[in-house]
């Protein structure tokens, strides 16, 4: 039996991120002004999980990737021009909104779905990896649904390296406080993998891995399911960009309690 | 933006045009191995290039471990691959002129050094590519794909080496100084070369292994001229030369080589035959020359052309934010507009705009036109070879029986599809050699158009937007090295054939029946589109377009006042200035047609749902603005060709319209008010008005001044479409930061 993993990255569109992003409310809820129209980029945060998937495939005889992307169909296929051309390989296309503001919880029962009807897909030697949070929503709540929906109960959920061992488990750092890292042991599929920046470059574009994989998404794009706005039960009153605000005052040996109470009367106001 | 007449909202440009809009304008939306290799090349030019230039790497000539990277940069991201057809190791099927223009174009968006060094690869390529036998392409073309990891060979780099040291080989080709001679000739064996070339300006030649090099016979056992591959084992002196000390491009390695080598006679570019004892090549260095030009000169135009659409972001920005010191309020026009509230700077933004996708456009439609050129004229070398036909006179015989046919092709096509012999239109369009003459025609004008336009009106515009960034535009640090950009425009304008050379060919192949056929259906075209979209300046370039035909068609018959033929090869001063304005008209209908592609196919691209009608809005009113100032071009350049020949009428005595001041008093005594009609009157003691002459009236030349009169009226509305245009940068989003490095 061989013992590769099946490595499913579950991560989809921001708009680039220097672009000017300015939340506005529109009648169907809030959203980025000009959204449609801005480029985008994939997820950092879930292409440095891409990244780190396309090494260890590499590393790891009889290996293969997935990339579950969910998004509206015409820009994912827009991403796909620069994305498939950094690793090989198979994408799963989910129809919906990739906004910062859709329910995480609908995404990952969105992504959770099409995992499990990824065909060939081996759950038992499955690696689930992703952002450990993402640029548009910056929540870092969706993985670790997605891991639960799908009965996955190690999970690591800052992870900057994976270290493989000869017998099929692995070793994982994931960052803790003040740049420290938690070493964890795991003893093998299946896990949960949120990335942080991982280690590795982004790999420079090959037309000819892009070409390649594009065999695949396109016809992954043609049969996409929709899931439309995932709004869940979210209601916004209201967006806005935040102001920048900054008052410094220099204290010492106040406690944890003492500084999260003042914190919190000076968000109230 | 509000309507002034009817007080609504019409929509305008939210952003600045994506690669969605590009896509559809250039025609490649359906094209995904082309969107990957721009976005391959967008990485390499965003990120290594970028980073090189920022560090400073163009201050030196040398070639440096650094600039080395970049090909290596180039090799892994593909982009040393595109050119090369997949038998050999490339990965992309079929003709690849518009996959290399969107390479250089997206190289060029942040460096055009780095698009030339991959540039004079392909051009070293070209030549086995388009001439080579089957043994010379497998070998070079296949030897330049990148070697893969465990393969363990070098990797083929090439230089292109036609140029020579003063006074030999320039824009004439022919005074060459490069020679080829028998070395060794054993009996049943392969001759032996050797070749002498010093070579002047070669891109690539620092680091390139192998060199095709032009060079004429100096040994009556070789016919002629030739060109000859050359590699850097061959026996002899291989000197890559000092670099040139050039202030343009230093992503890209110019030097002065010398070779000195002894190579076998299989190295003939196009292989040769053996008669009565002469080698023979199978083609002259010049007709090597002429097919790799014709296709590579494309590629610089978009070089230019992509400068000039860089530097609008990077200048909206300046203007933008100039403001911001001191008091004022961010929400005030002062701190959002800065620059931006001056019309001056906006009307000129709005012309650089305009001249860049007026450039883009005209250099990927011909990038187009060659893809669609290159299967045809391999279909009509392979049925002029089964005909037996050979050499120059022969083809230009086969051709000339062809003639009749294309003309009657390009008639039916432009007929309704109701209108026309349906079998007889299908006959003709399945002939291979009536499509080739018909697209020959073209390529042989809008090839040099692309380059002289593109890259000369370029170079001048990039002048205008350095300026709009003030001082900082001519430092290094200016966002988008706008600076660099307007100095690298002028190497455009120059290799591969300055702009002398472009006129030149254009003399020639502009005044082809089969082009100028093609072109008067364009005039009908054009006032088409106009009744249907005004907006868009058609009506405008149409008639100027009948003002460029009228001219063309006089100065071939005309004479000057010395009774001089006016229109030939030689008399650079009537043919040249109308190559200029012919390709002036040519980009702002290219221009055109992409704004109606897009607003045609946009719609069925769900992304651009929202702001299309905006940005067709925009593109519309950047297209007016084009035409207007096309037409100007055109209406100042044939006026002066029309008229400056002539001499001008004088007081004394050569003038058919004047009347003596008693004569016209004895006619008005008849004739109540003559003397009040505008008549040219001499005085009887000599005495006339205060001007040279009396004012100029040629017979024969009704039509032209009524065209002329025509064009100024056909102006109306052009400047609302600018100001239109100028409003909508004071309210297009941009990023917050340009995203490569300075
Ligand atoms: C950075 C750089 C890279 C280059 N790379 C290469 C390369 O890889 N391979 C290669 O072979 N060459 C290369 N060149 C050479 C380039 O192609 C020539 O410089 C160019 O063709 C012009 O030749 P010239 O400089 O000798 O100009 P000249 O022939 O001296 O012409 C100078 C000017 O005189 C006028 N003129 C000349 N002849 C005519 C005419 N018949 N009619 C009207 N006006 C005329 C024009 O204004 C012209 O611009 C490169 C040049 C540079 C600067």
């Amino acid at each position: 039996m061989s013992n590769g993993y099946h490595i499913v990255v579950c991560g989809s569109l921001v708009p680039d991120p220097l672009q000017t992003l300015e939340p506005v409310m529109a009648p169907d809820g809030p959203g980025l002004k000009n959204e449609a129209m801005l480029p985008s980029v994939l997820d950092p945060w879930a292409a440095h999980a891409l990244y780190e998937a396309a090494h260890l495939a590499k590393r790891v005889p009889d290996s293969k990737v997935w990339l579950a992307s969910l998004g509206p169909k015409p820009k994912l296929q827009q991403l796909m021009m620069a994305v498939a051309q950094k690793a090989p390989f198979e994408f799963v296309a989910i129809d919906g909104s990739a906004s910062g503001f859709a329910d995480s919880f609908e995404t990952a029962q969105a992504l959770a779905k099409a995992i499990q009807s990824i065909p060939g897909l081996d759950r038992d030697r499955m690696l689930l990896f992703g952002g450990c949070s993402s640029a548009s929503r910056d929540a870092g709540t969706t993985l670790s649904m997605v891991g639960a929906l799908l009965g996955v109960e190690d999970q690591f959920l800052a992870v900057d390296e994976i270290e493989p061992d000869a017998d099929g488990g692995f070793r994982v750092k994931e960052r803790v406080e003040g740049a420290q890292y938690l070493v964890s042991r795991c003893a093998g599929a299946p896990a949960v993998l949120a990335w942080a920046t991982g280690n590795l470059p982004e790999p420079p574009n090959n037309p000819q891995i892009g070409m390649a994989n594009m065999r695949g998404i396109l016809p992954a794009l043609a049969k996409a399911p929709s899931v439309g706005a995932l709004r869940g039960g979210l209601r916004f009153e209201s967006v806005e960009t935040p102001s920048q605000r900054r008052e410094t005052r220099v204290v010492k040996d106040a406690g944890v309690e003492e500084i999260a109470r003042e914190l919190a009367e000076w968000i109230r106001g | 933006m509000t309507d002034p007449n009817s007080g609504a909202t019409k929509p305008t440009l939210k952003t600045l045009p994506g690669d969605d809009v590009r896509q559809i304008l250039w025609r490649y939306a359906d094209r995904y191995d082309l969107q990957m290799v721009q976005q391959a090349a967008r990485s390499v030019a965003r990120g290594i290039v970028a980073r090189l230039v920022a560090d400073g790497a163009r201050h030196t000539h040398e070639w440096t471990p650094e600039k080395q990277k970049l090909l290596e940069a180039m090799d892994e991201a593909g982009l040393t691959a595109v050119a090369i057809d997949p038998e050999h190791g490339g990965y992309i099927p079929g003709p690849k002129n518009l996959a290399l223009a969107l390479v250089a174009f997206e190289l060029s968006w942040v460096d055009a050094g780095a698009a030339t060094a991959t540039l004079a690869g392909n051009l070293a390529l070209a030549p086995i590519h388009e001439r080579g036998t089957p043994e010379q392409v497998a070998r070079y073309m296949g030897g330049a794909v990148p070697a893969g990891p465990g393969e363990d060979r070098r990797t083929l780099r090439g230089a292109f080496a036609l140029t020579e040291p003063i006074p030999f080989v320039g824009v004439d080709t022919n005074t060459m100084a490069g020679r080829v001679r028998v070395a060794e000739w054993k009996d049943g064996e392969e001759p032996m070369l050797h070749v002498d070339k010093r070579g002047r300006f070669i891109t690539n030649a620092a680091f390139a292994n192998f060199a095709c090099a032009a060079v004429a016979s100096d040994d009556a056992r070789i016919k002629g001229s030739c060109m000859v591959i050359l590699e850097d084992t061959d026996e002899g002196v291989w000197d890559p030369g000092s670099p040139t000390l050039k202030l343009v491009h230093q992503l890209s390695a110019t030097n002065d080589p010398i070779y000195s080598l002894k190579v076998p006679a299989s190295r003939i570019i196009g292989g040769y035959t053996i008669q009565d004892g002469v080698i023979v090549p199978n083609y002259s260095h010049s007709e090597v020359i002429e097919a790799v030009f014709r296709r590579t000169r494309v590629t610089v135009g978009l070089m230019t052309a992509a400068k000039l659409l860089s530097a609008v972001e990077p200048i909206i920005r300046y203007h933008r934010q100039r403001f911001r010191g001191g008091q004022p309020q961010p929400g005030s026009s002062r701190y959002e507009l800065g620059i931006q509230q001056r019309e001056d700077a906006l009307h000129r933004l709005i012309d650089v705009w305009a001249t860049g996708e007026a450039a883009a456009s005209l250099g990927f439609y011909t990038a187009r036109l060659f893809d669609e050129f290159d299967p045809l004229e391999r279909e009509k070398d392979r049925l002029l070879q089964e005909r037996g036909i050979k050499g120059a006179r022969a083809q230009m015989k086969a051709f000339a029986a062809v003639k009749d046919a294309a003309l009657e092709f390009i008639r039916l096509e432009h007929l309704p599809e109701q209108k026309r012999d349906s079998a007889r239109y299908e006959e003709l369009k399945a002939d291979s050699l009536v499509q080739f003459a018909v697209k020959d025609a073209l390529s042989q004008v809008f090839c040099p158009a692309t380059k002289l336009w593109n890259t000369g009106v370029g170079a001048n515009t990039m002048r205008e937007a350095v300026s709009l960034m003030g001082g900082y535009g001519i430092t290094e640090d200016c966002p988008g090295f706008l600076g660099q950009k307007w100095m690298d425009a002028q190497l455009e304008a120059t290799y591969e054939g300055p702009e002398a050379v472009q006129r030149r060919q254009l003399t020639v192949t502009m005044v082809n029946e089969l082009f100028l056929a093609q072109f008067r259906h364009w005039i009908r075209q054009m006032r088409q589109i106009a009744s249907r979209k005004p907006g868009t300046g058609a009506c405008t370039l149409a008639t100027a377009m009948e003002l460029w035909l009228w001219t063309i068609e006089f100065l071939q018959s005309a004479q000057d006042a010395h009774g001089e033929t006016l229109y030939h090869g030689q008399r650079q001063g009537v043919a040249f200035p109308m190559a200029d304005a012919l390709s002036w008209l040519l980009a702002s209908r290219q221009q055109i047609l992409d704004v109606l592609e897009l607003e045609d196919k946009g719609g069925h691209n769900p992304l651009l749902a929202d702001g299309l009608e905006g940005t067709v809005a925009f593109l519309t009113d950047l297209c007016h603005v084009m035409a207007a100032r096309a037409s100007g071009e055109v209406g100042r350049i044939t006026a002066e060709l029309v008229y400056g020949y002539q001499r001008h009428p004088s007081w004394d005595g050569d003038c058919d319209s004047c009347f003596k001041a008693s004569e016209l008093e004895a006619v008005a005594s008849l004739v109540p008010g003559f003397d009040s009609s505008p008549l040219e009157v001499i005085q009887d003691d000599g005495g006339h008005a205060d001007k040279a002459g009396p004012c100029v009236r040629f017979p024969g030349m009704e039509r032209f001044r009524a065209l002329r009169l025509k064009l100024d009226g056909c102006l109306t509305g052009c400047r609302l479409a600018k100001d239109r245009a100028a409003e909508a940068l004071t309210q297009v989003m941009i990023p917050e930061a340009l995203d490569y490095p300075r």
